[in-house]
């Protein structure tokens, strides 16, 4: 049973406990989380279907919990013990949805306007004019969704959100569909309006790129449950775990062996097992302190492989490992290949350089790795 | 031999009462089939939709039962205004409003229903009470499904007849609607008048219905959105 919070005066911070399971065609899932947002920034971070937006609608009280209690500021806004359950529209929680859910029939100005129904005209008039000044769309006044751009429509959505002066703002991938530069406008953007609101931000994503531009603390979510939470670096970095690792764009995990320790050189060798009887891997990666012929576990980016067509010769990189492409995959504007080198690794590279290399299935390839790109975990 | 004004005149004014009183009655109805999650909701459904497969004649005999002095309603009616609301203009009204219902509730909640429902819990998040939602949101979204429906609704209106045949009879000015007009003039064997009549109300209707299909050509599609650019 939760036990009620001391509620200070004041403090906006938002306190959630939430239960929540769904008879999901054949398995069930279960929304089990706890945690509190204090104002600023805090990024939820999963992959799809780990609950993320079923956590903020619940927040918005768009999805009732089975249990828990959800409090904004001194606000009880959701108590499955005493029945409160404040409805949405007198929540004040600005919400961001991912499609955006801009109203389709109303101009930009009249989107911007809607939340501000209780003000009169005149003072609703100027700070919207202000907002939509300040996010640069004030030229799209008069125009529709329809008649604008991604990355406009997304600021059309944000505007009209803060207009509504919430006390939580919840933010569902709002950024998935621009490029770095217009996020990073619209996230500065947002970080300026907060220095003078000061309220808690929660911010779903499954981009690693959004967790460390913006994370003051993330929270890390799978099948319904926190696994981890802690400033990006602790939770990126330092993965303790493998989901998280996944996560954190480990797309090459490998069961490892420490084969030999060199302590002088900072390094120490590991084993990874290949797939046939006595082929083995040897990589080269950071010193930790684990005993030799202990197990670890390694990742490795696929982005942070390189490939090349002969052996590379005075490199830095200690690890150049020989294989042989297995496939050559196109995804969206990325090409990933896969590599048997006695273990099977993914390379992530760009069209440019699958059409410069000529790389083709069945193809003779070299894999160049960094010590430093080997990220050992605890098994 | 000529057209019968009255009566056009009357089938006219019909539709249109009969018209906007669904529009008062069909937006709330519609709105709670295409919302409500009650579980016995498609018993509501059944019922609107039933006069669309009832023949008129029964539908127009039980509505005359139940107008008829023999009946609560009919006895409360009469001590209220002295007379009956058989074979009169208002007890017209309320067969045709029932005759006409799914042709105007239907299309109106196929429409709410279309509507994007983030976009309505977009405006709760925003503040908006349910019945600002309701005029804000759900009712301009929802426009060429509200415009098929009255439309729908007053051309089924016009013309009925099994139904005006059972309760109104056939009073010149009072219940003689243009579709008992022309069945008398062919029972009459005064074929050209028939055609006349017959001719009129098939211009009209036809023309009723292009100007709205035409209208709703167009309003939809700027309201739709584009891919995201």
């Amino acid at each position: 049973m939760p036990t009620p919070e001391p509620e200070k005066l004041a403090d906006p911070t938002l306190t959630a406990i939430v239960r929540k399971s769904f008879a999901v065609a054949k398995r069930g899932f279960c929304l089990d989380v706890e945690f509190s947002a204090a104002p600023g920034f805090t990024v939820l971070f999963g992959p799809s279907g780990s609950g993320k937006t079923t956590l903020l609608d619940c927040v918005a009280g768009l999805t009732t919990p089975g249990a828990g209690r959800i409090v904004a500021g001194e606000r009880v806004l959701f108590d499955a013990d005493s029945q409160v359950n404040i409805p949405v529209a007198k929540r004040g929680v600005g919400y961001v949805f991912q499609d955006l859910a801009l109203f389709p029939h109303l101009t930009v100005e009249q989107n911007a306007e809607y939340g501000m129904a209780h003000l009169p005209r005149s003072q609703r008039k100027n700070q919207a004019a202000a907002m939509l000044q300040e996010l640069r769309i004030d030229h799209l006044r008069q125009q529709r969704p329809a008649e604008i751009s991604g990355g406009e429509r997304q600021r059309v959505a944000l505007a009209r959100a803060l207009l509504s002066d919430p006390c939580v703002l919840l933010l569902d991938e709002p950024l998935a569909a621009l490029d770095a530069m217009t996020k990073a406008k619209i996230i500065d953007d947002l970080r300026r309006w907060n220095q003078a609101h000061g309220i808690p931000i929660l911010y779903v994503t499954h981009s690693r790129d959004e967790v460390i531009a913006l994370g003051e603390r993330v929270i890390v979510l799978q099948d319904g449950h926190i696994i981890a939470r802690g400033t990006p670096h602790q939770v990126l970095s330092a993965p303790h775990q493998e989901t998280v690792a996944q996560l954190a764009g480990f797309e090459n995990i490998f069961d490892a062996t420490v084969w030999l320790v060199h302590e002088d050189r900072g390094t120490m060798t590991c084993r990874l097992p290949g797939g046939q009887a006595g082929v083995f891997v040897l990589l080269e990666t950071p010193l930790i302190r684990a005993e030799q012929g202990s197990h670890v576990r390694v990742g490795i980016r696929a982005g942070d492989i390189l490939l090349a067509l002969r052996k590379p010769e005075g490199l830095s990189a200690r690890n150049v490992i020989a294989g042989q492409l297995l496939s050559v995959e196109r995804r969206d504007m990325m090409i990933s290949a896969r590599v048997n080198c006695g273990v099977e690794m993914e390379v992530h590279l760009t069209l440019a350089s699958r059409d410069a290399l000529h790389l083709m299935p069945g193809g003779e390839v070299w894999l160049v790795i960094k010590t430093y790109s080997c990220h050992l975990m605890q098994r | 031999m000529s057209i019968d004004w009255q009566s056009f005149r009357l089938t006219v004014e019909l539709a249109l009462v009969v018209s906007a009183v669904l529009v008062v009655v069909g937006l709330p109805l519609a709105y709670w089939i295409a919302f409500s999650r009650w579980r016995w909701k498609f018993l509501v459904e059944a019922t609107v939709a039933l006069p669309i497969v009832l023949p008129p004649t029964v539908l127009g005999f039980y509505v005359l039962v139940a107008l008829g002095s023999q009946s609560p309603l009919g006895r409360w009616w009469q001590s209220f205004t002295g007379h009956t609301l058989a074979f009169t203009f208002t007890g017209l009204v309320i067969g045709s409003i029932l005759y006409s219902l799914p042709f105007a509730v239907q299309p109106f909640s196929a429409a709410f229903a279309s509507v994007d429902r983030k976009v309505l819990a977009a405006s709760a998040t925003l503040g908006a009470s349910p019945v600002r939602t309701f005029f804000r949101i759900v009712i301009p979204l929802s426009v060429p499904g509200l415009i098929t429906g009255v439309v729908l609704a007053f051309a089924h209106t016009m013309g009925e007849f099994g139904v005006v045949l059972m309760i109104g009879g056939n009073i010149p000015g009072v219940t003689r609607t243009v579709s008992i007009d022309i069945y008398d003039q062919v029972q009459a064997s005064n074929y050209a008048a028939a055609n006349a009549t017959a001719l009129l109300l098939l211009v009209f209707c036809f023309a009723v219905l292009t100007a709205v299909y035409g209208l709703n050509r167009t309003t939809p599609k700027l309201w739709t959105m584009g891919p995201v650019k």
